[in-house]
């Protein structure tokens, strides 16, 4: 047998393991040990889940779908401010979803200018409450990341395969037939899986565009259980189904090949030589245009909106604010810790690994239920709102840190491994000297991730919080809810600048050469 | 001196046994077709493997399941043998002190190793900065402050071409003789062997062969080494 030296202690790793085991499956046991017995849930509650797959299967298939003519778009056109856009596609998966609530509000709200334009050529505006608000959100946030799921297939396409079809004289129908679908064949159950996991799981999109019979996910359910009735044992019960739901769809994406995001084949566009047609052009060019817009549009109207009220802000919202940073610091710090931890022992017990990806099934909902239950037996959980905020976030973060920062460290062992055992680099000195260094930029990316996640949250804050300790983003609803729309436009604008600096401070700061 | 003793290892159905002596001081080439086990003897030498068998002996001392550090050896690998994001100083004084906490004689020893491979004032660059047979310089600097009894090179220059590469063999050679130490040098290259071997070891199908005398193996070369060679 191969013999290795273990030039780190494993404990820290074992620890965090059973950290992040009891959040994801302990707070599973208490809620199963809470719960009521099926016979109590209520026709509204059947409606909830079936909402809940519903509304997730209608997102992210549009989702999906809309991402293959943008993907092909951005696949075979290079132009001017193609890498910006590309960078902008990942932006969505830091937005606080409440900005992005708020921007599409004033996009395609009652007042938005779409309705006045609707109405002005004599149509019915959309509502952005209810069904349709929830799946617009949807597609928001996901149609960017199914964009750049595919995009990578696209890159993924070994070049000779263009310069063959382009000597064999290809149509765009053989094209496609022979090369492109294929490949989306490949990619698209997984990026769609994926998309559908989150889409069960987006608790604030739920809370703010949905709400009544018709259009209740089970985790607004979950909280309206806890918050109006105050029913644990319902709550509890809703969860577990929430439970199965993650469960099964996360069960289906292991089943298929999920690319990982990353920025390797983003940046060059495929060289192509069937692309000078005119009518090839005109389609790309709608394509990108209209993902453009409906991507910036909502953005660009918190920041006009915003720019009017950010001076304007009660004193609340700034207290909110500092809540906030605090709890996204700690948030990052804890989620640094454990990941490093997990992945410096996963180098010895794979496993590890998975027990800190189980996250990405979990609900930060049903983890926020257990630990309430947990908490409720032995103090007031409202004052440990921001801690356990703090906790869940990096807990929810780990799947994404994992797969920054492990394969990096399995490279730096395997490219320095053995020099460092030969040298005599062990333990602190090893991570001091080794791994620290080669690590930086992946770990100033995942704490600028964990940090900028945590600053936007609104699920577990929403059970725990009193009135007078929000966050900002709970701070933002609240003021919705009172129709005090430029305060709230106003802060959003503040919280996105605060997630975005977060997020690039950190980044900004790996990158830096030591 | 360095003793294999009914050293064996397998790894699927790849065996390697070993079993002979080396004479302290001697400058070893290992030579042998790919997949022969050639970095595998080496990767046991330096305790990156423990055989299913056997130990090897070091002045009469067995190894055992000693861990790499604890070994009187100094590596030169092949590919990352300098670490990317210290300067050619950090990599050399890393030999002394793997803290980096380092003397003001012992940062003086790094400048003197440095500037006996012929890289005086280029302390603070990193390997990024430096040429191939540069980097090669580093590496052996570090080698000479580690003051080793037994030097490890698996194919360490086999990125350099065939001018650099004999200069940075004769390089290794000097520095062997200034220590006094063991050699073993894993390489390709008949005309390396040439250039610095007292000793074979040959290596085919796991078996590694007892050292011969680099001359009489020319002269009566086993079948696998004119398959090898190709004449």
């Amino acid at each position: 047998m191969a013999h290795r030296v273990f030039a780190i202690r494993l404990w820290p790793g074992l620890i965090a393991a059973a950290l992040v085991a009891a959040l994801s499956l302990g707070t599973l046991g208490v809620v199963a040990l809470r719960a009521e017995s099926f016979s109590t849930l209520s026709k509204f509650d059947w409606m909830a889940v079936r909402f809940t797959v519903v509304q997730a299967l209608i997102s992210a298939g549009l989702s999906v779908i809309l991402a293959v003519p943008v993907a092909r778009g951005l696949a075979r056109r290079d132009f001017y401010g193609r890498r910006l856009l590309i960078t902008l596609l990942g932006a969505p998966f830091i937005l606080p979803t409440i900005v992005a609530i708020l921007g599409l509000t004033a996009v395609f709200g009652k007042t938005g200018f779409v309705s006045i334009a609707l109405n002005w050529a004599g149509l019915e505006p959309i509502s952005i409450y209810g069904f349709h608000g929830v799946i617009l959100a949807h597609v928001f946030f996901n149609l960017p990341l199914a964009t750049r799921l595919l995009l990578q297939g696209w890159g993924a396409i070994p070049s000779e395969r263009f310069r063959l079809a382009a000597s064999l004289n290809f149509s765009p129908r053989d094209m496609f037939r022979h090369i492109e679908g294929p490949m989306l064949k490949e990619i698209m159950p997984g990026a769609f899986a994926v998309i559908f996991l989150i889409c069960t799981t987006s608790f604030a999109v739920a809370l703010t565009f949905g709400g009544g019979p018709k259009a209740t996910t089970v985790e607004l359910a979950i909280y309206e259980a806890f918050r109006y009735d105050f029913n644990l044992g319902k709550a509890s019960l809703l969860a577990l189904i929430q439970v199965v739901i993650c469960a099964v769809a996360a069960f289906v994406s292991l089943k298929f090949r999920v690319p990982q995001v990353g920025g390797a084949g983003l940046d060059r566009p495929v060289q192509r030589f069937d692309v000078h047609k005119l009518s090839a052009r005109g389609v790309d060019l709608f394509w990108i245009m209209m993902v453009s817009l409906f991507l910036l549009l909502p953005l660009l109207a918190i920041v006009l909106r915003g720019a009017y009220g950010v001076f304007d802000l009660p004193i609340s919202v700034w207290s909110a604010a500092l809540r906030s940073l605090v709890t996204a610091l700690g948030s990052a710090a804890l989620a640094i810790i454990l990941s490093l931890s997990l992945s410096l022992s996963a180098l010895r017990w794979r496993w590890l690994e998975g027990i800190g990806m189980t996250a990405i099934a979990a609900s930060p909902l049903v983890m926020g239920t257990g630990l309430y239950i947990v908490l409720f037996a032995v103090a007031d959980p409202a004052d440990w709102a921001l801690f356990i905020t703090a906790l869940v976030n990096a807990v929810m973060s780990l799947p994404f840190i994992l797969r920054a920062i492990g394969p990096a460290l399995a490279t730096t062992e395997r490219t320095y491994g053995r020099l460092s055992d030969s040298l005599g680099l062990m333990g602190w000195t090893r991570v001091r000297l080794v791994l620290w260094p080669r690590l930086r930029g992946p770990v100033g990316f995942s704490a600028g991730l964990a940090a900028a996640l945590s600053m936007g949250d609104l699920g577990v804050i929403a059970l725990f919080a009193r009135p007078d300790s929000a966050t900002l983003p709970l701070q933002i609803y609240r003021l919705m809810g009172s129709y005090r729309m430029d305060q709230a436009m106003g802060a959003s604008l503040l919280l996105l600048g605060l997630s975005l600096a977060l997020f690039y401070i950190f980044d900004l700061w790996g990158r830096r050469r030591a | 001196m360095l003793e294999f003793r009914n050293l064996r290892l397998t790894q699927g159905d790849f065996t390697l046994t070993a079993d002979f002596q080396v004479p302290k001081g001697a400058r070893v080439a290992v030579i042998g077709p790919s997949g022969a086990g050639k970095s595998t003897l080496l990767s046991l030498i330096g305790g990156f493997e423990a055989p299913d068998d056997g130990d090897i002996l070091w002045r009469g001392k067995p190894f055992g399941l000693s861990a790499p550090f604890e070994r009187p050896i100094s590596h030169l690998f092949q590919d990352n043998t300098l670490f990317a994001h210290m300067t050619a100083a950090q990599n050399v004084g890393l030999g002394l002190r793997p803290s980096l906490r380092l003397s003001k004689s012992e940062q003086s020893a790094v400048s003197e190793a440095l500037r006996a491979v012929g890289l005086e004032g280029l302390e603070t660059r990193r390997p990024g900065a430096l040429s191939g047979g540069q980097q090669s310089r580093v590496a052996l600097a570090r080698v000479l402050v580690q003051q080793k009894p037994l030097i490890l090179l698996d194919e360490p220059f086999s990125a350099l071409g065939p001018a650099m590469r004999h200069e940075m063999i004769d390089l290794a050679k000097e520095v062997s003789e200034r220590l006094g130490a063991t050699m073993l040098m894993v390489t390709h290259d008949v005309s390396d062997v040439d250039r610095f071997a007292d000793l074979v070891i040959w290596v085919e199908g796991g078996t590694c062969q007892p050292p011969r005398p680099w001359a009489e193996m020319k002269a009566d070369p086993p079948q696998g080494l004119l398959d090898y060679i190709g004449t």
